[in-house]
């Protein structure tokens, strides 16, 4: 179905292109912005460098926060998806009376305020010696991640036939084997992509790394805050536009993974 | 409290045991409460027993002027937030729900694509955007609009245009999932009954799209409530937000108790908001269209 092209769809599309402006525009003007000569932020940017670029991978404290971000986003996407399968296994295939408790705790992280849960973890792990430390940081963000991979993993497993497995066990497979051979390999680019969504969202994530990173283990989001703060140097466009570009990978990685499981 | 469809969690087949249900469930469970729930619950009890047993601390976020603005403030700038949410998403949905092919797909990644991308980058981009020799104050001078350059950074115009951009696609999606299950015989129904294409839309696809304006508007208003990066470095310190307030107290004046209360004003009227909107607030649709 076409829309005609009346005035009405006319002003109607004007209006959400303008929208659409809004949303990437400022997206996109970081990218050329990271290749000005000038040391100080001014548009339009003049020249064409890649010093910043160099800068930001010459430096040893960027490289440590890169680093210490990426193991985090690795290790969460791990348990995250590890929990998250699990947990949606049980209450798709199990008769669980925790339904209720499981949805309401599920979206919990969703609905309080990332400050609520950061300030509190501040406190805990301080307590305990977790604050600062890749475990500390792992299972903040794991709990931030497990409701997207959840929600991932159920729409997944609801397209599985349960008789497959049925039919797996009624040949003598264990509940394990039959999970194992049948319904994991049907799974698994679901399962991939929810790890990919819960990497990018610890890699990327700044409330809680922000409280919970001590003075030496600062997270990539975290000494961004501070750059951004105090003095607003051009490697933030440089590392805003590597950022950009891992997103968009994520997203292709992740679509190419759907289209994939569509396929039988 | 029903977030997803009541059949969302498809049951048939070979049933789990019990025992196997509660083993697998086990992790989740230990680390929501380990890492979640106690972290939670130990704040809201240092708000109520420290330095005593008392309500002092919520007395002062009530009672002192200067908190109750900040209180205020916050509450205004997400009400702000969600109404230009919706006037600037609607269009986009609606116009997302009827385009096919190419379009669509360019629709589609202008809105995900920022969702997927650091709050930080989008931060910054405007943080740059609003400098005093940036791009919006070059435009409107070389534009002959203005001849000194205006203070944008460190203003509520800045947090709240930035929060607007950063959340715009908690609106759309919503509401596209709304519009998109509104069945084309509706409309088509409507132009045979001689409707014109206006009333239809104002009679029958502006009330069925209606749960998804308020699944979208409970999300933005309940995400704006908390947000936190975005006021910290574009908003004014003279300004501040119960987010910023609660990392002020943490971080430089040590007031613990305090800090402890502002984050049970903030959780308790948040969940409330959502235990109140539960049935609107449909977390399947949005995770299925972000994905």
């Amino acid at each position: 179905m076409k829309p005609p092209a009346d005035k009405g769809s006319l002003a109607l599309g004007a209006c959400v292109y303008a929208v659409l402006a809004f949303i990437i525009v400022p997206l996109v003007i970081v990218i050329p912005m990271s290749f000005g000569q000038n040391d100080y932020l001014a548009f339009p940017p003049s020249g064409f460098t890649l010093k910043w670029y160099a800068e930001y991978f010459d430096s040893r404290q960027w490289r440590a926060a890169t680093w210490l971000s990426l193991q985090v986003a690795f290790l969460t996407a791990i348990c995250a998806s590890v929990i998250g399968t699990a947990a949606t296994y049980a209450m798709v295939r199990g008769r669980s009376r925790l339904v209720t408790l499981f949805q309401v705790l599920l979206i919990g992280p969703i609905i309080v305020p990332h400050i609520a849960i950061a300030v509190g973890l501040y406190l805990f792990f301080q307590t305990i010696g977790l604050s600062g430390t890749i475990p500390g940081f792992v299972l903040a963000h794991t709990v931030l991640t497990l409701p997207f991979v959840v929600f991932t993993m159920a729409a997944a497993l609801g397209k599985v036939d349960a008789n497959l497995e049925a039919a797996a066990m009624s040949c003598g497979a264990t509940r394990f084997a039959a999970f194992r051979y049948v319904t994991l390999p049907l799974i698994l680019p679901s399962l991939a992509s929810g790890a990919l969504f819960a990497f990018i969202i610890s890699f990327d994530e700044p409330v809680v790394s922000f409280f919970l990173s001590g003075v030496r283990q600062k997270t990539l989001p975290r000494r961004m805050f501070e750059d951004i703060e105090q003095n607003l140097t051009p490697i933030i466009p440089a590392i805003a536009t590597l950022l950009i570009v891992l997103s968009i990978a994520i997203l292709l990685g992740a679509h190419a993974l759907r289209s994939r499981s569509k396929t039988p | 409290m029903k977030p997803v469809r009541s059949d969302f969690w498809h049951s048939d087949g070979h049933r789990l045991s019990g025992l196997s249900t509660l083993f697998l469930l086990a992790p989740f469970f230990a680390v929501i409460a380990f890492v979640f729930i106690y972290p939670i619950v130990q704040l809201l009890v240092i708000s109520v027993t420290e330095p005593h047993p008392t309500l002092d601390n919520y007395a002062r976020v009530v009672g002192n002027p200067v908190y109750a603005r900040v209180l205020a403030r916050t509450l205004w700038t997400a009400t702000l937030v969600t109404a230009l949410s919706v006037i600037l998403g609607f269009p986009v949905a609606y116009y997302m729900s009827r385009a096919r092919g190419a379009v669509a797909a360019l629709v589609a990644v202008c809105v995900i694509l920022p969702l997927w991308s650091s709050v930080l980058v989008r931060t910054a981009a405007w943080s740059i955007l609003f400098q005093r020799n940036g791009l919006i104050n070059s435009a409107l001078m070389g534009l002959g609009l203005t001849s000194q350059p205006f203070k944008l950074l460190y203003t509520q115009s800045a947090v709240v245009i930035a929060m607007t951009h950063v959340l715009l696609p908690f609106m759309i999606l919503p509401i596209y999932g709304a519009l998109r299950s509104i069945p084309n015989d509706y409309t088509r129904a409507a132009a045979v009954l001689g409707a014109t294409r206006w009333r239809t839309f104002i009679e029958v696809i502006l009330p069925l799209s209606l749960p998804g304006v308020v699944s979208g508007s409970l999300l933005v208003f309940l995400t704006a409530l908390g947000f936190f990066i975005t006021p910290a470095l574009l908003g004014s310190p003279q300004e501040m937000m119960v987010s910023t307030l609660v990392s002020q107290q943490i971080r430089e004046v040590l007031d613990w108790p305090f800090a402890a209360a502002l984050v049970g004003v903030l959780t308790l009227f948040v969940t409330l908001l959502a235990v109140i909107f539960s049935k609107t607030l449909r977390f399947d649709r949005l995770m299925g269209a972000a994905s």
